[in-house]
């Protein structure tokens, strides 16, 4: 193959040849916008409920609105931003350069996956269109089942296809990692960027098809009224609880392990240093994968389970930040002794580093049952959760678009205000989310439009840190957008990176390599007097 | 397996007329399948979970209402069922062996008893119909103490089979599908296809297996 | 903005354990954090691009330091999760004597009832220092009954029975709050525990409407609907003796036994087919639709109290004077 071929980008300018593309690549960028565009949506939400809180009375909006904004933005952000962001752009990109093939195992199927996502995601944008739904992310019963008066069918329906398209991508890397790895890539010769999606994928796999039926069987008792979570009826609306968060939590799992496979790459990358433990860091994401399976009842200590069944969900979820916590300490030990610089990427991956340690931590009160009985279900909840899918996932997706961006696109952003945008977000975020830790302990519930007075001052600065973050968040919308098309060519490699997707071409060929790729090739083979 | 297994797999013995991408992309397919089936099976353990809550919670009820299931109905599909599997089973071992006419006749054969096993269950769902046992307002098990917990078994009832009859739509049209790939492509590619056919097909057989008792013979003789 | 809240009132037995828990952890973590966050920052500094710190030999593991990472962090949780969870074990078991109060949650408004009969909407006066316990159901949806000022919460379910007991320790009005989303008006569905000192609180109850106690209703309940009919001794048909029922074993047919609780009771009335007693018929009529949750309540209320004789006594030839106890 001739150096002379193609970039992906430029083979084929119409509609038709982006559409029905095949190209994971392409597919990536398909899913990029997309994710984005529902990205601005759940924002718009977020930005209404902040500024409604910013008075004690519910004065901007009325509480079902209020009601229908929390839930609109919770299905927007988890179910068609957060899980698909890392895996279906950057996943899909990278995955097969990083492992020396030329596309997935199953081409078609990724572009279903796109399909199926942008078909959910308009079926749920359509619930909210005609009125919206108020029953929360979570879809309680027996609220939605039987007294919620709003679209709830149409958005269980687009979750339910979305989680197809979920299914479908795990599918595509689980049996791609197996099968198309160059020759001599072993296992552990793998970026923990693969391994983090592997191990994501494996989830993504089993446990979404419990959220599927779970939605299945939500829309067969509301609309005949059968009983199975009704209480009247015989049913137990526990059950439901027990089959929503086996998938959620799980879930949040998905959105945190591809996070994680990121900082593992940004980080030794501008540190100029392997990174610290590798072997531990993929049994740590490995362990993290099995054990997320394990904890679901920590989201019901106060819902009427039993005493027994929450001792034991206590202890395993305390257990399960044990591998957590090992991934925090090895990026901090890949700093020890390298050569670092302060990109944007690099600020991101560092802010996801502390963020998430934040977030991790608090965890650990909310594992704590004597304390969670305190502060399940109020605010604390929300910043912890904030903290980990915002602070973590988040700034761990804008990351890994700054880093890749140049191999992406092939061009450079301009690197002054990334920076000014990754502190931004940092500073923002910190406003925004750490003062609902001391709101949710001084007692104020989630999903109040309204609440006592003396939680005023607390809520004006989350609000204010909103109003910073958003600023943060449009700024690499609009500098990204216009160095698509205007920025500085990147080169190659203008990171002088490792990875086997940094050596080839920016932006790569339509078969990502132009002469077969060495399966031997260490992706963390960086040395801190190295900096070319 | 990675490229170099594929390597060693295309220059081993046997392995030749097998093309390298035509066993990396068999892999692929059959691994493909198992994840698929692994993905399946999450999908129906909530339902099993659900059915193991309902007997708990209505031991009696669920017994009595699954008295008013058609048990000979039941079974009979269930020995179509069965059979229909031995057939795709034939399908795939001549497919393998190059007797292409008869794999398409046992495909014939295949998706012909899954049509009766429809048909029959349409017919039950009729007669379930008429007896007001599907789990609406107008529900009414006859002869039966409890009718919450009735109620329950057949929503489950109707839930978990009419799930089981969707895939087995989907598994006849894989068949058929099959049967003309048998006619048009080469041999090898199209039997080692089969295979995966028959894999779903066996799947949907099986799930079969654990609904028959579940939902026809709950202390039937005791 | 005047009232600005940064330490929540600690005002029961508990809220001060449950601080010092948390408390801890805040000082465990913050150390953690800090600890984490200076090496980073010492590093990013010392190693930053072009500095001349030594970066010979640069470690890619060490085995020793990963395994102590791995053990003392598992060691610590299992310690916080021990210490977590006795406390919140005690938070499970309610002293005896600890006064009960019924509530019934529902869209969007908390009714609670005290055993003498006295009734509140949004409100519960509570006397200083005395445990009360909280028997909740509720009609419609799942609600959570939320204190944060006793470092309780508990959710109320619809269907059956949950229970929260606390001990206040510090007179005042205290935020009481839903905190499960109930729809439209969750926001609102507010209300206050008023703690009172004990003089205070018997003027209270002197003061109110006087109110039929709960186990007279109750009484006159079991009379009204029939039950007396069946569980009386002297009854033709054979229903079990209900004198000391509450809190009694009871053998089921099917082998097992049951504590009478009043879980037990509430199903018994209203899924009598569901565990029938061991020896006995299943021939009692289900008065599930025919009973409020609150008559419910005033029942077992009934058969828990010194009044329940089985239903022995002749019927009242009027109903109880309001007041009598």
């Amino acid at each position: 193959m001739s150096a002379d071929a193609p970039s992906y980008l430029e083979d084929g300018y119409t509609l038709r040849s982006w559409l029905f593309t095949r190209d994971h690549k392409r597919i990536a960028v398909l899913y990029a916008v997309s994710i984005t565009l529902f990205f601005i949506i759940g924002g718009c939400a977020a930005a209404l409920i902040r500024l409604e809180l910013v008075t004690p009375q519910g004065d901007l909006v009325g509480a079902d609105t209020y009601n229908r904004l929390f839930t609109a933005h919770g299905v927007i952000m988890v179910w068609l931003f957060l899980i698909p962001s890392i895996p279906s752009v950057l996943g899909n990109f990278l995955i097969p350069m990083m492992i020396g093939a030329r596309d997935l195992a199953f081409p078609r199927l990724n572009l279903l996956s796109w399909y199926l996502y942008v078909g959910g995601g308009a079926l749920t944008l359509c619930a909210l269109l005609l009125g919206g739904v108020d029953t929360g992310w979570t879809f309680y019963a027996p609220f939605s089942t039987l007294f919620s008066r709003s679209h709830v069918i149409v958005t269980l329906l687009g979750v339910f296809v979305v989680g197809f398209s979920s299914i479908l991508t795990g599918l595509n890397f689980i049996v791609s990692v197996h099968t198309l790895r160059a020759p001599g890539m072993g296992w552990f010769r793998l970026p923990l960027f693969v391994w983090a999606h592997y191990a994501t994928s494996i989830i993504l796999v089993l446990a979404t098809p419990v959220l599927a039926i779970t939605l299945l069987l939500l829309a067969a008792e509301r609309l005949f009224g059968v009983g199975f979570f009704d209480p009247a009826l015989g049913g137990d609306p526990l059950l439901f609880q027990h089959l929503f968060w086996f998938y959620s939590h799980p879930a949040v799992y998905i959105m945190i392990l591809p996070a994680m496979g990121v900082a593992s790459e940004i980080i030794p990358c501008f540190a100029r240093k392997r990174v610290f433990g590798y072997r531990s860091m993929a049994y740590a994401i490995l362990a993290i994968g099995v054990i997320s399976f394990l904890v679901w009842g920590h989201h019901m200590f106060v819902s009427g389970q039993s005493v027994y069944a929450n001792v034991v969900f206590s202890i395993l979820s305390f257990m399960v930040a044990v591998p957590s916590a090992i991934k925090v300490f090895n990026w901090i030990a890949t700093l020890y002794k390298g050569s670092i610089s302060f990109t944007a990427p690099m600020l991101y991956a560092l802010g996801f580093v502390g963020l998430f340690m934040v977030g991790g931590l608090t965890g650990l009160f909310l594992a704590a049952l004597a304390i969670d009985v305190h502060v399940t279900d109020t605010y604390f909840v929300v910043a912890h959760f904030h903290y980990i899918m915002v602070g973590g996932s988040v700034m761990a997706y804008l990351g890994a678009l700054h880093f890749w961006w140049p191999k992406i696109s092939g061009r450079l952003y301009p690197e002054t205000l990334g920076r000014v945008a990754a502190l931004a977000i940092f500073v923002g975020f910190n406003l925004t989310f750490f003062p609902q830790y001391l709101l949710g302990y001084e007692g104020m519930p989630r999903r109040y439009h309204a609440y006592p007075a003396e939680f005023q001052l607390l809520n004006v600065l989350s609000s204010a840190g909103a109003g910073i973050l958003a600023v943060g968040y449009l700024l690499p919308l609009c500098y990204l957008l216009w160095s698509w098309f205007r920025g500085r060519p990147a080169g190659d490699n203008p990171w002088h990176a490792q990875g086997l997707e940094w050596h080839t071409r920016s932006p790569p060929p339509k078969d990502n390599f132009d002469a077969p790729p060495d399966g031997g090739h260490d992706p963390y083979d960086y040395r801190p007097e190295r900096t070319t | 397996m990675n490229r170099a297994g594929y390597d060693r797999l295309a220059a081993a013995p046997g392995g030749a007329g097998y093309s390298l991408a035509d066993i990396r992309q068999e892999h692929q397919a059959r691994l493909g399948m198992w994840v698929f089936l692994a993905t399946e099976l999450m999908f129906l353990g909530p339902v099993f979970v659900g059915y193991v809550v309902l007997r708990q919670q209505f031991p009696q009820a669920m017994a009595e209402a699954s008295h008013l299931t058609d048990v000979a109905l039941g079974t009979i599909n269930t020995l179509v069922l069965l059979t229909s599997s031995l057939a795709m089973a034939l399908a795939v071992e001549t497919a393998r062996l190059g007797a292409r006419t008869f794999a398409r006749r046992a495909l014939w054969l295949t998706a012909a008893l899954g049509l009766v096993f429809l048909a029959i269950k349409g017919y039950e769902y009729g007669m379930d119909w008429r007896e007001h046992l599907f789990p609406d307002a107008r529900f009414h098990a006859k002869d039966v103490r409890d009718q919450a917990g009735a109620r329950m078994f057949f929503f489950f009832y109707f839930f978990s089979t009419g799930l089981h009859a969707l895939h087995l739509l989907v598994g006849m049209a894989l068949t058929l599908a099959m049967a003309r790939t048998l006619a048009a492509s080469p041999a090898a590619r199209a039997a080692r296809r089969l295979e995966l056919t028959g894999l779903y097909w066996h799947f949907v057989d099986i799930v079969w297996i654990f609904l028959y008792p579940m939902l026809y013979l709950l202390e039937r003789w005791s | 903005m005047t009232d600005v809240a940064l330490l929540p009132p600690a005002a029961s037995s508990i809220a001060a354990r449950t601080d010092a828990l948390f408390y801890t952890l805040v000082g465990v973590s913050a150390a953690v954090a800090l600890l984490l966050a200076t090496l980073a920052v010492v590093f990013c500094v010392r190693y930053r691009r072009g500095s001349r710190a030594d970066r010979s030999r640069p470690p890619t593991d060490a085995r020793g330091l990963e395994w102590t990472w791995t053990i003392v962090p598992m060691l610590a949780f299992v310690g916080l999760f021990a210490w977590a969870a006795r406390d919140y074990a005690r938070l499970t078991r309610p002293p005896a004597d600890a006064l009960p109060v019924y509530v019934v949650a529902k869209q969007w408004v908390w009714t609670l009832q005290h055993a003498d009969g006295r009734r509140e909407i949004d409100q519960l006066h509570v006397p200083l220092g005395k445990p009360v316990r909280l028997l909740m159901t509720s009609q419609d949806v799942i609600h959570s009954f939320y204190v944060p000022a006793f470092r309780i919460k508990q959710d109320v379910l619809p269907g059956r029975y949950t229970a929260i007991w606390f001990r206040p320790t510090k007179a005042g009005t205290y935020h009481l709050l839903c905190a499960e989303y109930c729809g439209t008006d969750h926001a609102s569905m507010a209300g206050g525990v008023v703690v009172m000192p004990p003089e205070r609180y018997s003027r209270w109850l002197a003061e109110g409407d006087r109110s039929v106690g709960m186990a007279r209703q109750g009484q006159a309940l079991f009379r009204e609907r029939g039950c007396v009919g069946c569980h009386d001794a002297r009854a033709t048909v054979h229903a079990p003796d209900l004198r000391n029922i509450f809190g009694r074993r009871v053998f089921t047919q099917d082998g097992r036994s049951v504590v009478a609780d009043e879980t037990y009771l509430r199903d018994s009335i209203l899924e009598p087919a569901k565990d029938v007693v061991a020896g006995y018929e299943p021939v009692m009529p289900s008065f599930a639709g025919q009973l409020s949750e609150q008559d419910l309540m005033a029942l077992i209320q009934y058969l828990r109290s010194d009044l329940n004789d089985g239903g022995r006594q002749a019927p009242a030839a009027r109903t109880p004077e309001p007041g009598t106890p």
